[in-house]
């Protein structure tokens, strides 16, 4: 396992909670990592803030752990100033979706050549779990007490309305899935989105009645749509239930890109 | 052989950043700044450096700081609301100690205000506008010829020092037009380099630790979470907080002395004029006009780290009169310093006090 040499040793215990998603996500990453055989001093890690965004400190390359929302904006000037570098960024719901929207939909439209890791649980878990731009209609959060009245964002919708070369979205349960795709994502000249659908057991499960590590994952595979099924369900006039979220490869193209290595 | 040319305030910035061999530019178009960008967006290419308009100036000043970690000088230039929303990550490049210039062209606030009138009312928020503890280094132009050579100097002193430096310019020095001399070649002061062996955020004796960029195999961790020596996050240990906002502020204070840069006319005199910026013109002309060994002028082209000690080389000073582009930001500092009473004569609107009107408040005051 070359995996062991890209974690930051002297950086553990990490700090996320008994059950959660996260490691699988940096786990799943660094396996694309090793298949692409990049070198670590040629490689840079970026987030914001939450979470996933802890998630550079615990890797051992060049990591850049900035503020809220600002890790794809960070990215594109780490990348454009040296297009040599592998940029990899780790965001989560709310960093990518609220108070980063705006960078998220316009490094899309740039195409700028990196890979932004998604780990969405759909809650804001380091405040303590709080309604998020991608929290469910009807779930349950501190801030969302009487079930969430807001419409949710779908991320990779919106990655590929916006220009993102790769956009692909698997769950924490599907791990091959995954480390395929973020793989074929690094592969891919341009913006590369692959969301992680990932459980939180300790600040959404615990409000949603999926408070075992195993229910909250159970729900991510049950709710999961694989992307080719959901086509032939419409192409026979079926209903795809509102709840179900697709995943698979998305969308694989080849718009003017920016930041490529030469 | 220096090259001599008629150009605008903005304009020489530009050329100041690129002559300090600035290769990456991050902006948003603002007026009355807008002009450094688009200078700096047809010149950039040329040189084989990176000229990006963000989405908005958080973002601009985002890929500033990522660009700076890659090892280039990177800058951005914006006015007063472009400024305001910088202020988060200004406190991430001073907490992770990137060095990088930002130029504040400088227009009559609060909010949308004036866009095309001058003012000097950031001078405060320069030093203070990011949350927590922290110190700056802040330049004030009062020429065209100073939006060059302080523009220089801010690469220099952001490298030196490992800080985001200001040029706090204004819309009078930026859209004025004046000739300049432009030298073939500026002294650059390269950052220090992290040595093999050394934490990458030590300060070491002066507070300043060495610089490994990304891509030189260090594997540095860079985060806006209080950190320790190896800038890992350390945020529950009291002494590690202290110790880190410590040397960020004491760094850049106790090197004043070497940071400071202004000018003295007639110390002996027991009426001084303190100014900042195109003010200092207006007391050059009535200094001019009316020759007087009575009158003093301490002029800044530092006004962060303040240099208190240049106010006691007017040794008979009863009275310090304070002409600013604003309701007397600096007044307030330089008083901190002082005994003398510090008169502010403030001047809002975006024209420049008269030569007339200070000469009034020279005569109500000595």
């Amino acid at each position: 396992m070359t995996a062991e040499e890209w974690y930051r040793a002297d950086r553990l215990p990490h700090i996320y909670c008994a059950g959660c998603g996260n490691g699988t996500v940096i786990n799943c990453t660094l396996a694309a990592v090793e298949e692409l055989g990049w070198r670590r001093e040629e490689t840079v890690f970026i987030s914001g803030i939450g979470c996933s965004s802890r998630a550079p400190g615990y890797i051992l390359t060049d990591s850049l752990h900035t503020t809220h929302g600002r890790a794809l904006a960070f990215a594109t000037g780490v990348k454009l100033a040296n297009p040599g570098l592998n940029v990899v960024v780790f965001t989560g719901d709310g960093d990518l979706a609220a108070i980063g929207g705006n960078h998220f939909i316009h490094a899309c439209r740039r195409n700028v050549d990196m890979t932004v890791v998604c780990m969405n649980n759909m809650i804001y878990g380091m405040t303590g779990g709080q309604g998020s731009p991608t929290t469910p209609p009807g779930a349950f959060s501190t801030t969302t007490p009487y079930g969430s009245g807001e419409p949710a964002f779908d991320l990779a919708e919106l990655a590929i309305a916006a220009g993102a070369n790769y956009v692909a979205r698997w769950t924490s349960y599907h791990v091959k899935e995954l480390v395929k795709a973020i793989a074929a994502g690094m592969r891919t000249p341009g913006l590369s989105f692959v969301e992680v659908m990932t459980q939180c057991p300790t600040n959404y499960g615990r409000h949603n009645r999926l408070r075992r590590v195993s229910d909250m994952i159970e729900y991510l595979r049950t709710h999961a749509l694989l992307v080719q099924k959901k086509e032939r369900l419409v192409q026979e006039g079926k209903t795809v239930p509102d709840e179900m979220f697709t995943v698979g490869e998305l969308v694989r193209r080849n718009r003017p890109a920016m930041g490529v290595r030469r | 052989m220096s090259r001599v040319e008629f150009m605008q305030g903005n304009t020489a910035c530009a050329e100041g950043a690129l002559a300090a061999g600035c290769r990456f530019f991050g902006g948003y178009p603002i007026t009355p700044s807008t002009e450094i960008a688009e200078h700096m967006a047809r010149a950039l290419p040329k040189r084989g450096g990176v000229f990006i308009s963000m989405e908005d100036e958080l973002g601009s000043i985002a890929a500033v700081i990522g660009a700076a970690w890659t090892g280039v000088r990177a800058m951005t230039a914006t006015s007063g609301p472009g400024f305001s929303l910088m202020m988060e990550n200004i406190g991430f490049a001073v907490m992770t100690e990137t060095p990088c210039v930002i130029v504040n062209i400088q227009r009559g606030g609060p909010s949308t205000g004036q866009p095309t009138r001058a003012a000097q009312g950031d001078m405060l928020q320069c030093r203070f506008g990011s949350h927590g503890d922290y110190s700056t280094i802040a330049l004030s132009p009062a020429s065209v010829q100073e939006m060059f050579d302080l523009t220089v100097k801010a690469f220099n002193l952001a490298d030196r020092y490992r800080v985001p430096a200001f040029v706090m310019a204004d819309e009078i020095v930026g859209h004025m037009r004046e000739r300049v001399t432009i030298p073939d070649a500026v002294e650059i002061v390269p950052r220090r380099k992290l040595e093999p062996g050394q934490l990458p955020f030590d300060g070491g004796e002066d507070g300043i630790p060495g610089f490994a960029q990304f891509g030189s195999g260090y594997a540095v961790h860079v985060t806006g979470l209080t950190h320790d020596e190896r800038g890992y996050p350390d945020t529950m240990d009291a002494e590690a907080h202290d110790r880190l906002v410590r040397r960020l502020i004491g760094k850049i204070e106790s090197a004043r002395f070497d940071i400071a840069d202004y000018e003295v006319e007639n110390p002996d005199a027991e009426t001084v004029f303190v100014t900042y910026g195109p003010p200092s013109r207006t007391v050059l002309q009535l200094l001019h006009d009316m020759p007087d060994e009575g009158i003093g002028h301490l002029r800044l082209r530092v006004v962060w780290p303040f240099p208190e000690f240049a106010l006691s080389v007017f040794a008979n000073a009863k009275v310090f009169l304070m002409p600013e582009l604003n309701m007397g930001q600096m007044a307030r500092e330089v008083q901190r310093h002082v005994d003398q009473p510090v008169i502010p004569i403030p001047k809002l609107g975006g024209d420049l006090h008269t030569p007339a009107e200070l000469k009034q408040a020279l005569e109500a005051y000595r």
